[in-house]
């Protein structure tokens, strides 16, 4: 991964933390909203954070290796959650799982090679009757099943390559 | 937006809000904006019907409105035209035209589109007749679809804020905390504890209090909490402020998860125009009382929503709980007296207000008051969010209201409560569902999530799912059940793979008693529910895994295989087609035959057999 680093807008980075005043108590806020851009936490950001909040590096890395939503790893351009709470479980969210898995010859918590897509499981994310569910980052998709979230999937690889 | 300095401000705005703007007749069309119907494209209709309402030139005749979820999601997207209360389900763009031409312009149901109740096969086209709403109390949630949440005009419009004059101006705080104490609010989030003792106590002691809605919504399977946020988030600031006021707290959050980002956009939104038009910040209403309320998003992690790790959370640290030797209504939040309550809890604070403690606490059972929101999901009919008042059957949510299971299976179990809860098998089904009555069959109200089951449910797996669940969402720091939840997960994991021994269930029992006992907070000492409630109702499933080596629901791979009934089998061939494997051949019209050397179990003959020829063995 040490040769996949981005190149880091510090300014943004700056203006993130000023817009929660520098408050240490808005830490993991602060991160989610790096990650945003950058769909991981860039751990060069680790130490300035420290800096600027006044807190240690060390605490840092543990809020961001306390909270799922924070990756200190580089993360595909498409994040696919696929939902596993129970409403989606017993509505076959496994198979959906296997289906993803399969295709994008990965497992679960793994991004692809050619970095366009990361696969991970979520517990629930509030759309329970529209089961199974899967994420792909902010857009949701309900009712699936293993074709047609393949389908889904092709939609976004078709996106990326035109 | 103008500020209002007082209470003669407050009236005078809801008033002009009711003579003005409004043209008379005017119809309203509601488009429902919840989770579950964006799913289905509810966007697209939305934009069809402003592009046909443009076209057709009636944009001072119709008002369309995206409002937040109004709960019937199996059947989304869902529009409703008022003031008829007309409800076409399942509506797409193309059928947009037609709803316009005859509907709108003419007065006229557009036949097809008409919701047809699958139970009784009688065509409902009114909203208040759907037998899904019809045995709903829908006190909390019944605005929502009335409501644009981005707008507090809507909210005022509902009646919103009425109590918050009331509270400030015509009662003291004292009256207040005693309201909601006779009321016999008690809260939503899963303890059931009485929210009037819980304010009571934080106010008896010193410091800058703080009250905080817990908005985290961990319980998989349940979205109430979300529902409410998105689709109507002046209720919570309501309820919150009022009860800030009560209590004499000037700062207030509410701790929303990060999956939820709707939520966080509506209720920002909603803070901001509190805040402009006077309802929020110093000197509210010229009452002289000051108080804020901000927003902090969580970072998935199930065990926050427990009050002293979301507290840790808040202060910008890994959220880890903490035993409770000293309670957070003495040093929660930043060491200082916090009042945390669940964000349906809050929203029913106007409620009682309004309309009084006693209209309140005659909805309901003898301990528990008012109504629940359940989300109902799973396998059954008609899911969605359901408000019923405390003690409703599980018959009737189950089977009346949410249309039963389908493709006529069997009823199995109905799991409450998440990953702390418990699965309730068929005898109960005439249990009336309040906080107690649950306990008492070994499950918790938990949240409100209900999860149904059929008999294609393996109850060892489910037990074996919310175990690993909580395995991952342990924080680690107590024994008990950092590694007591670890080698139950490891028995579950072997009894489901074919290795069950016998003396497994017993050592479950003993690993569940032990960790209930001995864990540090909530999350452990309810872990081994599901468990125990599964072993306790169906036993029998996990004898037929230990010691016949059989998964009699067809979900553990290595436990059972598929066979075709030849006699049931048709030769329609659809299984063949389907079977990625090619293990199904059979001459057309003939029963067909499977291979077993080169079936994966995947069960997508048995989902598509429509003979049930398919069996499990
Ligand atoms: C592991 C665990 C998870 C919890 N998750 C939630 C949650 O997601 N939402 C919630 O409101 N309460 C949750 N609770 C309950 C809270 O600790 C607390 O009792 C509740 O927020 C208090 O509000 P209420 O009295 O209005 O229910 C959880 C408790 C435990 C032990
Ligand atoms: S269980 Fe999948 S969205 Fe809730």
């Amino acid at each position: 991964m040490e040769n996949t680093a981005v190149n880091i807008d510090w300014d943004k980075i700056d203006n993130i933390i000023e817009s929660y005043n520098r408050d240490r108590e808005s830490l993991l806020m602060i991160m989610q909203d790096i990650s945003d851009i950058y769909n991981y936490l860039p751990p060069e950001t680790v130490p300035v954070l420290a800096r600027k909040l006044g807190v240690r590096e060390s605490l840092v890395y543990s809020v961001a290796s306390f909270y799922k939503t924070i990756s200190l790893e580089p993360r595909g351009k498409y994040i696919i959650h696929v939902c596993t709470g129970t409403a989606c479980h017993v509505r076959g969210a496994e198979k959906i799982t296997q289906s993803l898995e399969s295709d994008l010859g990965i497992n679960e918590g793994q991004t692809t090679e050619d970095k366009m897509f990361t696969l991970e499981a979520v517990r629930c994310i509030g759309c329970c009757a529209s089961g199974p569910v899967i994420t792909v980052n902010q857009d949701t998709h309900g009712g699936l099943d293993r074709s047609s979230v393949l389908e889904v999937v092709n939609e976004y690889k078709r996106s990326a390559s035109s | 937006m103008e500020k209002l300095e007082n209470r003669e401000d407050l009236v005078r705005y809801i008033n002009s809000l009711k003579s003005g703007g409004k043209k008379k007749n005017k119809k309203l069309v509601s488009v429902c904006g919840g989770p579950g119907c964006a799913v289905y494209g509810a966007e697209k209709v939305e934009a069809a019907l402003v592009d046909e309402i443009a076209a057709q030139g009636l944009q001072d005749e119709v008002e369309i409105k995206t409002t937040g979820c109004h709960g019937f999601c199996e059947k989304g997207p869902i529009l409703v035209i008022h003031p008829e209360g007309i409800f076409y389900p399942q509506t797409k763009a193309e059928h947009v035209p037609e709803i316009v031409e005859k509907t709108i312009k003419n007065g006229e149901l557009v036949d097809k589109r008409v919701f047809k109740d699958p139970a009784s096969k009688k065509k409902t086209p009114y909203e208040k007749d759907v037998p899904f709403y019809k045995l709903q109390k829908r006190i909390i949630t019944g605005n929502n679809g009335l409501i644009n949440p981005r707008s507090i005009d809507d909210y005022f419009a509902c009646g919103g804020y009425k109590a918050l004059e009331k509270a400030l101006f015509d009662l003291d705080p004292d009256t207040i905390l005693n309201e909601v104490k006779t009321s016999g609010l008690r809260g939503r989030g899963g303890g059931g504890f009485p929210a009037g003792i819980k304010w009571a106590t934080a106010k008896r002691h010193e410091g800058s209090r703080y009250v905080i809605c817990n908005a985290d919504e961990g319980d998989p399977g349940a979205f109430m909490d979300r529902m409410i946020l998105e689709g109507n988030p002046h209720s919570v600031i309501e309820g919150m402020i009022i009860g800030a006021y009560a209590i004499g707290s000037h700062e207030g959050y509410v701790y929303v998860r990060y999956e939820y980002p709707l939520a966080v956009k509506n209720l920002t939104e909603a803070l901001k125009a509190a805040h402009e038009i006077g309802l929020l910040g110093d000197n509210i209403l010229g009452s002289g009382f000051n108080f804020d309320i901000h927003i902090s998003r969580g970072g998935g992690a199930f065990v926050c929503g427990e009050s002293t790790a979301l507290m840790a959370s808040l202060e910008g640290k890994p959220g880890r709980p903490r035993a409770k030797y000293v309670h957070t209504v003495e040093k929660g939040f930043r060491q200082n007296p916090t009042v945390l309550n669940n964000v349906e809890t809050w929203a029913n604070v106007p409620v009682i207000i309004n309309n009084g403690a006693d209209m309140f606490s005659a909805i309901g059972t003898e301990k528990s008051k008012g109504t629940k929101i359940f989300s109902l999901v799973g396998k059954v009919m008609n899911t969605g969010l359901v408000e019923v008042p405390m003690g409703t059957t599980l018959r009737t949510i189950i089977f009346d209201i949410g249309g039963g299971i389908p493709k006529k299976k069997k009823f199995k179990a109905v799991q409450t409560g998440g990953p702390s809860g418990g699965c309730i098998p068929e005898q109960f089904l005439d249990l009336g569902v309040d906080f107690d009555e649950l306990a008492k069959v070994g499950s918790i109200m938990g949240s409100g999530g209900m999860i149904v089951m059929d008999e294609d449910t393996c109850m060892v797996d489910v037990a074996r799912y919310f175990v690993d669940f909580l395995k991952d969402e342990s924080c680690g720091q107590c024994n008990p059940c950092r590694e007591g939840i670890k080698q139950m997960l490891h028995i579950l994991t072997e009894i489901c793979a074919g290795n069950g021994k016998e003396g497994d269930i017993e050592l479950l029992e003993e690993l569940g008693a032990m960790v209930q006992k001995f864990s540090l907070c909530g999350l452990g000492t309810s872990a081994p529910n599901p468990v125990l409630t599964t072993i306790l109702y169906f036993r029998n499933e996990y004898e037929a895994h230990i010691r016949d080596k059989k998964c009699p629901a067809g979900i553990c791979k290595p436990l059972f295989h598929y066979e075709i009934d030849a006699d049931a089998c048709t030769g329609c061939g659809v299984c063949a087609r389907k079977c990625p494997q090619e293990a199904i051949t059979g001459e057309k019209k003939k029963p067909h035959e499977l291979d077993q050397s080169k079936c994966i179990k995947c069960g997508i003959c048995y989902d598509a057999c429509k003979f049930n020829a398919v069996v499990i063995k």
